[in-house]
């Protein structure tokens, strides 16, 4: 049989017989690994690429997420005004825990809606690699796309939130001022956080399992560490008695930063001394975990993106 | 399904860079095991080299290790491995080559490794070891995974064709040959819970194949739905097949594969048994 002259020459140059290694037949043809990591930059290109994606999937799960209930898509704002309730009878009127805290509703429930959206972010994010896993191998697209969409979904809840908050906080007697045009520039601060901490819980929870049941307990221990229902200030240094030192390291911790920040700009009698200011401190540490926490979480997540199919 | 062959043949004869090269290297008898693995059928569009996938499954422990937090905090302070976890080695060292313009058959027995194969050519599945060199992204063929089950078709028609990785003028352009293609008509406007399964199957295809791809995974995707629907699905998937530059198929129908591939892999607990024209292939199955 008379071979064509390009097939000799290939026996010729090491066809397979010849064992040509096939990684060599696919550089010869231009072919790449099928699974590969793009570069960084390229990662964050494709991402923003898959934005619409992101933003109907973070939609249509707030959606799904009621469609079942009668009364619908009101159980967004049914939801933090129940919460706002039950925190204000527990906390405010039942533990009497108002602590000299002048507006201890406005003070509590501000603490307590700031510090929900990071928990509830960081919650859905241990878990958006690892319950997607039939999607994650079925379909292409940047991995990090689910723990945004889970993030962006908190957002959208929280836009709701912070209406029933504002809302709450007037009827508190609370006078919106100019500062309240803050609002959206530490929201905006605390949602790079929760990116971030999202993409790394993540990574960690696609591939430690026993997060999940981890979590509730880091939580928890979390919203008690991050002053929701008492001023860190009175409570380590006013009645413990411990240097200021401790105090201004519990502040550091990125809750209460975003927590003591609102507060400062919500309520008019909160730290009289810096006048809807906040302490320069707690602006920078607001800085530094929003710029910390996006740049650490995405590169984290990255240098594990071809293998979260693998589960 | 017989025009499919013979539109196949068509399609490959069109291939101006390999004149009748592979059909004479197909027709060649040979041994099987030794079938050289780049017979120069032209340019080589998907090569798998030595591949082997592993990956985990949960939940095979005893119930007195689950869920225990504090067994959770020591195992990942020790950095140790969870007992409730086995690997599971599905593919042990599958090597070929796949060229432009075949369409190949993968059979096996349930757990044989089929799917697995084509998650790792699909780049969704790292290997364990070896590797998969592709032109081009391959697709599978199917968006189920992405779609929600509480939202209208319409959101999940919009939704789907996102996850596919469409632009937002490309959704506006598929929308209505979508619907038109799925046939569902005003059902559309309500959930898909409410949907009977066919409705669901069809919409499903309609979504996943709207979209044009280099190389193209089908896994017992074909032809759904009652006897009109089949009929139209068969023919979307010849279109696709004919765009598409190479294609594989898991199905459990055989009649459907020897229809319509050039080429099939026999797939036995994760190694190939057999490769090569699908009647002797599928003979050789049939008896084992």
């Amino acid at each position: 049989m008379s071979q064509p002259e390009s097939a000799v020459a290939d026996a010729q140059a090491g066809g397979r017989s010849g064992q040509e290694p096939l990684a060599k037949l696919a550089k010869r043809h231009g072919l790449r690994r099928a699974i590969a990591r793009p570069r960084f930059p390229v990662y964050v290109r494709q991402l923003w690429e898959r934005r619409h994606f992101i933003l109907t999937y973070a939609t249509s799960r707030n959606v799904s997420k009621y469609s079942k209930s009668a009364l619908g898509q009101l159980w967004q704002v049914l939801t933090p005004l129940l919460n706002a309730a039950i925190y204000y009878v527990m906390f405010g009127l039942i533990l009497g825990g108002k602590n000299g805290i002048e507006n201890y509703p406005a003070f509590l429930l501000t603490g307590m809606f700031v510090f929900t959206y990071t928990q509830r972010t960081v919650s859905a994010g241990a878990k958006s690699i690892s319950g997607n896993l039939s999607m994650i191998r079925a379909l292409h697209f940047p991995r990090a796309s689910l723990p945004l969409a889970y993030t962006i979904q908190e957002l959208q809840q929280l836009v709701i939130s912070m209406a029933v908050l504002l809302a709450i906080v007037v009827m508190t007697g609370e006078t919106p001022t100019w500062f309240w045009l803050m609002i959206p520039v530490v929201l905006v601060l605390q949602t790079m956080f929760n990116v971030g901490a999202g993409l790394v819980v993540a990574r960690l929870g696609a591939q430690m399992r026993d997060l999940n049941q981890l979590l509730p307990f880091i939580t928890r221990t979390w919203l008690y560490a991050s002053g929701v229902f008492f001023s860190i200030q009175d409570k380590v240094v006013v009645a413990a008695k411990l240097p200021q030192w401790v105090a201004n390291v519990m502040y550091l911790n990125p809750a209460a930063s975003f927590i003591e920040w609102m507060r400062e700009i919500l309520i008019s009698s909160h730290n009289k001394s810096f006048g809807h200011h906040p302490p320069t401190m707690v602006v920078v540490s607001c800085v530094f975990w929003a710029v910390f926490a996006l740049g650490f979480g995405f590169w984290y997540f990255w240098r594990s993106e071809e293998r979260y199919g693998r589960g | 399904m017989a025009e499919l062959t013979k539109e196949l043949s068509q399609v490959k004869g069109d291939t101006p860079a390999v004149p009748g090269k592979d059909a004479k290297a197909r027709s060649t008898p040979e041994p099987q095991d030794k079938r050289p693995l780049d017979v120069p059928t032209g340019t080589p569009t998907v090569i798998v080299d030595d591949l082997h996938i592993v990956y985990r499954v949960y939940g095979a422990a005893s119930e007195s290790e689950k869920g225990n937090a504090v067994n959770a905090l020591t195992r990942i302070l020790k950095r140790q491995g969870r007992p409730q976890m086995k690997e599971v080695h599905a593919v042990k060292g599958v090597t070929f080559v796949a060229y432009h313009g075949d369409a190949i058959g993968i059979v096996g027995r349930n757990g044989s490794g089929k799917s697995t194969l084509l998650r790792a050519i699909a780049g969704l599945l790292p290997p364990h070891a070896g590797a998969v060199y592709t032109d081009g992204q391959p697709s599978l063929l199917g968006v189920n995974a992405a779609l929600m089950r509480e939202l209208t078709g319409e959101r999940n028609i919009v939704l789907g064709c996102y996850a596919m990785g469409m632009t937002p003028s490309e959704v506006r352009d598929k929308y209505q040959e979508i619907v038109d293609f799925s046939g569902i008509g005003e059902f559309v406007q309500l959930p898909m819970s409410t949907y009977s399964s066919g409705m669901g199957a069809r919409l499903r295809f309609a979504i996943s194949s709207a979209k044009t791809h280099d190389v193209l995974l089908i896994d017992e995707a074909l032809a759904t739905g009652d006897r009109e629907f089949r009929k139209k699905s068969e023919e979307r998937i010849r279109q696709i097949r004919e765009s598409a530059g190479t294609v594989f198929l898991v199905a459990h129908d055989l009649r459907v594969i020897e229809q319509t591939c050039n080429r099939v892999i026999w797939l036995h607990k994760g190694k190939i048994k057999m490769d090569g024209d699908p009647k002797e292939v599928i003979a050789a199955y049939n008896k084992g």
